[in-house]
């Protein structure tokens, strides 16, 4: 029983079709790689599986519920200290109040910003500012975590940093969504990975196969970095 | 010395040596001016953040309506407001024309409709840009507008600032319901424009320095608040 599942879904922003007819199932504890190039529908893809946009078709929660948070590109924090942007998150998942406070040091900790926490959230470099948001998103305990391209814009160092606190999320038993550019991102943190090219999904594969077998024309071309962006 | 630079004189000499009359008109004409401004922040970010986040027909005229009060003359809201508080009107009952009560229901509708018109695109705005993250951790679509206000604080520092600009230095409608009584409902807009007609113009000239250093003051508030906003994220605490 999956805990999440799309079936036939569709998305359009006015003229265009960011999503057509897409079925996917994800199952807990499952780590969904999401790749394809600029504006293949990645984003709308996640928004769509957190319920974040409009769509035709069809999107089903496990009966016993699941708790989603989503972690953006640019992550938004609020101008605030960093304990408050925690506490806020805390507050608006209605976690009891008794538990906020311990729940928030937790996370602090657990994203190396304890010595931050009263600093102005707006102040945080991008790096931290994406620790934060993740911790944020972890303070919570979601069943499942969305992911949009989380390393993009941020240096090796910084990177490798995500990528620990993702690993270490995963571990722990957490569903991850994620979509990202970063093919060796893909290779190292996922189970699974989901190939996107106009809208569409053309492969759903365990992480492994997909990068042995043989794929589609466009999916080889993408992988080679020879799809180009007029086909 | 010119008959200007007299009453120049004698209007510096009422402002320093702290002129009753003239403390008195300034005292009522802020406590006004802020009442009505404490009211309309109240409802008037309460409606901003709703319209940002509803959908229901007639939203975008609701909106272009709103824009347009942006510009409502005082002098019709006065109107208005006097025909709703006399004794024949629908809300005669209440006795508070000619009263500081009416001026502030006059002043308060007066500045409503900026800071409802302001604050919604300034939340629309935010929303734009955080809007999503804020639903993806559980926030009702009006809480989320309402966060936006506490993120956007020092823009909605500004707007208040500014409504209160408009309500201070406005003179129409406080003169119609306030009828600029004496000792009662005589403000410094309204004094200024007595004085002015009858020619004593020491009076109408100091209440008019007080006046340009209250809007002054204002205007470097907007300033600062405005430095603080897109410079300093120390007041983000």
């Amino acid at each position: 029983m999956p805990i999440l599942a799309l079936n036939d879904v569709g998305v359009r922003y006015g003229a265009v079709a960011a999503l057509r007819s897409v079925a996917l199932n994800v199952h807990r504890g499952d780590f969904i790689a999401l790749i394809g190039a600029n504006g293949s529908g990645k984003t709308t893809l996640l928004q769509a599986l957190h319920g974040l946009v409009p769509h035709t078709g069809t999107r089903r929660v496990d009966d016993r519920g699941a708790r989603q948070v989503m972690v953006f590109q640019r992550p938004f924090v609020l101008r605030l200290s960093v304990w408050n942007n925690l506490r806020l998150a805390l507050w608006l998942a209605r976690v009891p109040a008794a538990e906020r406070s311990g729940r928030a040091t937790q996370a602090l900790h657990h994203a190396g910003l304890a010595a931050l926490r009263d600093r102005p959230a707006r102040a945080l470099s991008g790096g931290q500012q994406q620790r934060l948001a993740l911790a944020r998103a972890w303070a919570v305990r979601p069943d499942v975590l969305f992911l949009d391209e989380p390393t993009a814009n941020l240096d090796p160092s910084a990177k490798k940093e995500i990528e620990a606190m993702l690993a270490a999320f995963a571990h722990e038993g957490m569903t991850l969504v994620m979509s990202t550019h970063n093919l060796g991102q893909a290779k190292r943190l996922a189970t699974r990975v989901v190939y996107l090219d106009q809208g569409m999904i053309r492969a759903d594969l365990p992480t492994a196969r997909f990068f042995e077998e043989h794929l589609d024309e466009r999916a080889e071309l993408f992988l080679k970095g020879d799809l180009k962006w007029d086909v | 010395m010119s008959a200007f630079g007299e009453s120049f004189q004698t209007a510096v000499a009422l402002v320093v040596q702290a002129d009753p009359v003239l403390l008195r008109t300034v005292a009522l004409s802020l406590a006004v001016s802020a009442s009505a401004c404490a009211i309309a922040a109240g409802l008037g970010l309460a409606a901003g953040a709703w319209l940002a986040v509803i959908t229901f027909p007639g939203r975008r005229v609701l909106i272009a309506l709103l824009n347009t009060l942006l510009a409502l003359p005082s002098v019709v809201v006065g109107l208005v407001v006097y025909l709703l508080l006399s004794r024949s009107g629908p809300l005669g009952a209440w006795g508070i024309l000619f009263t500081p009560s009416a001026m502030v229901i006059a002043q308060t509708v007066l500045v409503l409709p900026v800071i409802a018109a302001l604050s919604r695109q300034l939340v629309a705005d935010s929303l734009r840009d955080g809007g999503d993250q804020l639903r993806s951790m559980g926030a009702r679509p009006f809480t989320a507008a309402l966060l936006m206000l506490l993120h956007e604080r020092w823009a909605v520092a500004t707007i208040l600032l500014t409504a209160f600009g408009r309500a201070v230095s406005e003179v129409g409608a406080v003169m119609i319901v306030g009828g600029n009584i004496d000792g009662l409902t005589r403000v410094i807009t309204t004094t200024i424009a007595l004085e002015t007609s009858k020619g004593d113009l020491p009076l109408a000239l100091a209440l008019g320095l007080v006046l340009l250093a209250i809007v002054g003051a204002i205007n470097a508030l907007i300033g600062l608040a405005q430095r603080v906003q897109g410079t300093s994220l120390a007041g983000a605490r």
